[in-house]
């Protein structure tokens, strides 16, 4: 994509994550105006507002885009609302850069909120016997960390990664997050620590996977040529969204699926589902893995995150754990991975936790990401992978 | 199969938890899918209508039996009780979960194991369909030894 067709981040915002019990709009609002803030923008600027839906919070998560606008105040500004599962945040990106591109608007405000519950994500109450993610419940108690502790102990037999492997990343995460003033958890912890936690789903313990929390994150996108003529400090650029669905057949098991495709009749796709997200991110903003200074990966577990290392071409498939073991993957490494602190230290706050990503994007790319700053950084991916056929991955550079 | 087997069950059969999915006949357990008659694909849970091979404009789906026995894909357990509307035996045992991949139809197949621990489980080790009661009663698939 040539530099005409840009789509520039002017400011970015967070409300901290946590389980502070209070109605997602709140957050929402805070991170909305802590984006508007820093772009240096009134809401009464925004021509469009796109929220990333919740669906625990009932029919205000719905139209979360009419939600936030409202609490902000009626402006007649235009909305959307969408709900992509993990990726809701970066399909909400996708629409406003969209509509930005086709010279619709110039100033776009993306937000995403949630509230949760405590301990595993359930489903949608009432019997809904066709809905699979109430199926697969009520049939054989799968929880998601049952599917990511699936993943884990599949990596353990094929490239033998072992438990202290996992607890490794999430020593590494949480030292990141111990620096990041809105991450939920911001102790370091030990590898004895966390082997030590409870086991949830073998092979992954307590520490192994990540809570569900309360937050909020926001993102204010501009036309090259609005940020030129009010003179705003928007020089990181959204250089890719991908959004795309698996490929069939679909040869790994997802949430919330009791079976994969089949290969009986068509052979598997050249890549996974997982790697083809990010490989359509690199397509599209003409880069690959090399040119990267850093990523954000969704480590829903501490496995997973090796698992996406690899997805990301920042390994090849079994890699992962050698750049971990490295130190390569460490803030000050060769390509820090979660510089954030990631979900360990955030917790999955699901519409909003694609828009964190691009936060920290953003301020890492703007050099004012603080203790956690990596040094000279021009371009990093932000990757995730959401249930029924969602995932997303950004790029953005400067 | 013949009216008179049916009559050497001693006591009332129990319900399936999901219609169509499996079948048990004189104690053996079979997956049900359904197969594409145009492409051949194997579809499970059963799928009709259309065939979700994009490249495929077959809407005969026939149901077949799957393979029963399979080698491990990946395994787990769930060491708290799931939530509802799971309903967790009291007390609770770990519920074993294993990913079983069947070679002729190319597919991995999810299901509870039973009689087994995760200790007793390797990846790409042999599994054989069976299958047993949820805690509140109905009948669901199951993994087992072969
Ligand atoms: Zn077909």
């Amino acid at each position: 994509m040539g530099q005409a067709m840009s789509v520039l981040v002017a400011g970015a915002g967070m409300h901290p994550w946590g389980k502070w019990g209070r109605p997602f709009v709140g957050y929402g609002v805070a991170a909305a105006r802590a984006a508007l803030r820093e772009a240096g923008l009134e809401w009464t600027d925004v021509q469009f507002l796109v929220g990333a839906d919740t669906i625990r919070n009932g029919y205000p998560g719905f139209v979360a885009g009419a939600t936030f606008a409202q609490a902000l105040g009626w402006t007649g500004a235009r909305i959307a609302s969408c709900y992509a599962a993990c990726a809701s945040g970066a399909q909400a990106l996708d629409i406003a850069r969209t509509r930005i591109l086709a010279g619709l608007c110039d100033v776009a405000l993306v937000v995403g909120a949630d509230s949760t519950p405590k301990g595993f994500f359930t489903p949608v109450g009432g019997d809904r016997p066709d809905d699979p993610d109430w199926l697969r419940f009520r049939l054989l108690g799968a929880t998601n960390p049952a599917y990511f502790a699936l993943y884990a102990r599949r990596r353990m037999a094929l490239y033998g990664s072992t438990s202290e492997d996992f607890a490794a990343v999430k020593v590494k995460n949480a030292l990141a997050g111990s620096l990041n003033p809105n991450a939920r958890y911001r102790t370091a912890v030990t590898a004895e620590q966390v082997l030590a936690s409870p086991m949830v789903a073998d092979p992954l313990r307590l520490m192994d996977i990540c809570a569900t929390s309360d937050g909020g994150a926001a993102v204010v996108l501009v036309s090259p040529e609005y940020a030129r003529r009010r003179g705003l400090d928007a020089t990181v650029r959204i250089a890719a969204i991908s959004t795309v669905t698996p490929a069939f057949p679909n040869t790994v098991l997802e949430l919330p699926c009791f079976a994969t495709d089949s290969t009986a009749a068509v052979p598997p796709p050249e890549r996974t589902f997982r790697a083809s997200i990010a490989h359509a991110a690199y397509e599209e903003a003409g880069l690959g893995p090399a040119d990267l200074s850093f990523a954000e990966v969704y480590d829903l577990s501490t496995a997973l995150e090796l698992d996406w290392i690899e997805d990301v071409g920042l390994a090849p498939p079994g890699g992962a754990d050698k750049l971990l073991r490295a130190g390569d993957t460490a803030l000050g490494g060769r390509i820090p991975v979660n510089p954030s602190g990631g979900l360990a230290s955030f917790g999955e706050a699901v519409p909003a936790q694609a828009l964190a990503q691009v936060c920290e994007l953003t301020w890492q790319l703007r050099g004012t990401a603080g203790a956690r700053q990596v040094v000279n950084a021009r371009a990093a991916l932000a990757a995730n992978q959401g249930l029924f056929g969602h995932g997303s991955a950004i790029i953005a550079t400067v | 199969m013949l009216p008179s087997k049916r009559l050497c069950h001693i006591g009332p059969m129990p319900l399936p938890a999901i219609d169509g999915w499996f079948a048990v006949d004189d104690g053996v357990a079979h997956l049900l899918g359904t197969r594409c008659a145009d492409c051949r694909t194997v579809h499970f849970p059963p799928q009709t209508g259309l065939c979700r091979n994009p490249r495929c404009q077959g809407e005969d789906l026939a149901e077949t039996r799957l393979s029963r026995r399979g080698t491990v894909w990946s395994y787990t357990n769930a060491c708290y009780p799931p939530p509802a509307p799971f309903a967790a035996a009291e007390p609770y045992t770990p519920v074993t979960l294993a990913a079983v991949e069947l070679a002729e139809e190319g597919i991995v197949v999810l299901g509870q194991v039973k009689d087994m621990t995760v200790d007793d489980l390797r990846v790409g080790m042999e599994l054989e369909l069976t299958s047993g009661a949820l805690a509140d009663g109905p009948e669901v698939w199951m993994w087992g030894r072969p």
